[in-house]
C-alpha cells in the first residue's frame, strides 16, 4: 500500500488528539495572574513596612525565585505547570525552575559537568536570545535617535 | 526455514522455557497488578542513579528468569539484551555479572522483538541449547535522556507516552533440553514457530511526542509482511499484540490494515494501551519503552499462551529509531517492528 508522506501528515493530524486551547489559555491566564498578584501582594506588604520601592520588588524577586526553587524540590512546580501552561512558565518562577530542574538531575555527573553545564540547557537560550533582543532593540532606538525620531 | 522474503519457520521451535519481569510502582498499580514478578516500590530501586536502577531491573529480570526455571547462569549459553540510553549503559552496567557471552541490542522499543527473533534463531539453529533474551527501559532516564529533566514543569501532549520502568527477561530453549514443565501451572508450554523481520519504515513524521504515529506504519508492514510469508489470515491469530503503539498508533494501524482489507479491531491488542489506566494514571497515549512489551509479554501474554487460551499469537513489539541528534537537526522518525510468532504446545 504506497501513502503519500503529505496526507499521512494530514491525516495524523487529524486523529490526533490535541489540548483545547481555549481552556489551556485561560488555565494559563488565571496561574500566571495568580502569580504576578502573589508578587503585588508582597510588594505592598513590604511598602507597607516602609521599604523604598526599589528595595520592595527587588525582595519580591528574591522571594518568587526562591519559592519556585522550593516548589521545584518538593516536586510541586511540574504539577503546577501541568495545569498553568505558559501560566507558570513566564513569570520569573518559571525560570528559575527552568535552571533548578535540570541541575537536581545532573547532579550525580559532578558539580563541573552536572550541575554548572547542565543548569543553563534549558534557561541559557532565553539567557543568549534575551540579551541579543535588547541589543538589537536598542540599536533600533539608536538609528531612530540619529534621525531624531526616537 | 526461509519463509518469503523476510519471514523464518523454524521446524524445532524453541520453547520459553521461562520469563519473568520487574516493574515500578507505577506499573505495579496500573491494570495488570499482580501479574509481575517483581514490583520496586522505589523508582530508584535504592540505587544512587536512575540508570544504576534501570540495570538492577535488568539484572533483577534475567536473575528470576533463571530462578523460576531452575536454571544456573552457567547453562545460558548467549545473551540478547538491550535498553534505550546512549551506548546501551543500562544492559552493560547490569548484565556484566552474569559473565553470559553478550550480544547487546538496540532496536528501541522494538528491542525485545529483535532479541527474541536472534535468540530463537540461535536455538533452531543449534548454536545453543539455551538463550536468554532481555530488555529494559525507565520512565526517568528516558525523561533526562531525550526530553526534559524530571523537575521541570512542561505540558504533555495527548499524543505522547509513558516511557514503562521495568524489564522483561526470557530463557529461550531447545525442546529436546526442556526435561519437565517448570515455572508453569498447567501443562502446556509456549514456542516460537517464527519470526517476521522488520526494515526501517518513515512515513516523514518529525513529531517525537507521537511516536505511535511514527512507529505505526511499521507495524502495519510487518503484520503485512507475516501474514502473506506464511501465507495467513489474520483469523489464523487469536491475537495480534503490538509493543506501545498507544492509541494514536492504533488507530493508524487498524486504519491501515482495513484500508487493506483486514479488520484487525477485534483480535488487535497493544501492550501500551492495555499496560496503564490512561485516565486514572494520567499517562496520555499509552505506555512505551522496551520494557512495555516486554513485561507485558512476560507477566500476561505468555500466561496465556501457555495455557491454551490463545494457541497462536502474533507478538510485534514496535520501535522509534530516533535520537536527541538526528531530532535537533530536523530529521524525521524511522520506525521498526519486529514480528515473533509464539504458539501453544501440549505437553
Amino acid at each position: 500500500m504506497e501513502v503519500d508522506k503529505k496526507m499521512y501528515e494530514s491525516y495524523i493530524k487529524e486523529i490526533t488528539p490535541v489540548h483545547g486551547r481555549l481552556r489551556s489559555m485561560l488555565q494559563a491566564f488565571l496561574s500566571g495572574g495568580l502569580i504576578c498578584t502573589l508578587g503585588q501582594l508582597v510588594i505592598n506588604g513590604l511598602l507597607a513596612m516602609g521599604m523604598e520601592k526599589e528595595d520592595a520588588m527587588a525582595w519580591n524577586q528574591l522571594f518568587l525565585i526562591g519559592l519556585s526553587i522550593l516548589l521545584t524540590g518538593l516536586n510541586i512546580y511540574p504539577r503546577l505547570v501541568k495545569f498553568a501552561g505558559a501560566g507558570a512558565l513566564v513569570p520569573i518562577t518559571g525560570f528559575a525552575n527552568s535552571m533548578v530542574a535540570p541541575m537536581m538531575e545532573f547532579k550525580v555527573e559532578g558539580q563541573v559537568f552536572g550541575v554548572g553545564c547542565k543548569a543553563f540547557t534549558i534557561a541559557g537560550p532565553v539567557i543568549l536570545y534575551g540579551i541579543f533582543s535588547t541589543w538589537v532593540l536598542g540599536m533600533v532606538y539608536y538609528v531612530l535617535g540619529l534621525w531624531k525620531m526616537g | 526455514m526461509k519463509k518469503g522474503r523476510s519471514s523464518l519457520e523454524f521446524e524445532r521451535p524453541p520453547v520459553v522455557e521461562a520469563a519473568a519481569s520487574v516493574v515500578g510502582p507505577k506499573e505495579g498499580e496500573g491494570p495488570f497488578r499482580g501479574m509481575f514478578d517483581q514490583v520496586e516500590t522505589d523508582p530508584m530501586a535504592g540505587k544512587p542513579t536512575w540508570e544504576a536502577a534501570e540495570s538492577f531491573m535488568q539484572k533483577e529480570a534475567c536473575r528470576l528468569a533463571l530462578e523460576k526455571g531452575g536454571l544456573e547462569k552457567e547453562e545460558i549459553r548467549y545473551l540478547f539484551a538491550g535498553d534505550l540510553l546512549g551506548q546501551l549503559i543500562a544492559t552493560s552496567f547490569g548484565v556484566k555479572e552474569l559473565e553470559i557471552p553478550l550480544f547487546g541490542l538496540y532496536g528501541a522499543c522494538s528491542t525485545i522483538g529483535e532479541a527474541l527473533s536472534l535468540g530463537a534463531m540461535t536455538v533452531a539453529a543449534g548454536y545453543g541449547e539455551r538463550v536468554l533474551a532481555v530488555a529494559s527501559s525507565h520512565f526517568a532516564t528516558a525523561e533526562k535522556q531525550f526530553r526534559f529533566p524530571l523537575g521541570y514543569g512542561n505540558q504533555r501532549p495527548f499524543s505522547a507516552t509513558w516511557t514503562v520502568t521495568g524489564s522483561g527477561a526470557f530463557v529461550l530453549t531447545d525442546s529436546s533440553a526442556v526435561l519437565k514443565p517448570r515455572d508453569r501451572k498447567g501443562s502446556g508450554q509456549a514456542v516460537i514457530t517464527g519470526i517476521t523481520t522488520g526494515k526501517i519504515e518513515d512515513m516523514g513524521v518529525k513529531d517525537s511526542m507521537n511516536m505511535g504515529a511514527a512507529m505505526a506504519p511499521a507495524a502495519y508492514s510487518v503484520i503485512s509482511r507475516n501474514l502473506m510469508d506464511f501465507q495467513r489470515e489474520e483469523r489464523d491469530y487469536d491475537r495480534i499484540i503490538t509493543g506501545d503503539l498507544g492509541v494514536v498508533g492504533r488507530t493508524v494501524l487498524l486504519d491501515f490494515m482495513r484500508a487493506s482489507g483486514r479488520e484487525l479491531s477485534e483480535i488487535h491488542m497493544d501492550c501500551g494501551v492495555e499496560i496503564y489506566d490512561r485516565e486514572a494514571q494520567d499517562t496520555h497515549a499509552g505506555g512505551s519503552g522496551c520494557g512495555c512489551a516486554a513485561v507485558t509479554l512476560a507477566a500476561v501474554i505468555l500466561e496465556k499462551v501457555r495455557s491454551g487460551e490463545w494457541k497462536r499469537i502474533l507478538f510485534v513489539p514496535t520501535g522509534a529509531l530516533l535520537s536527541t541528534v538526528s531530532f535537533n537537526e530536523g530529521q524525521t522518525i524511522p520506525g521498526i517492528a519486529h514480528g515473533v510468532v509464539m504458539e501453544h504446545r501440549d505437553l
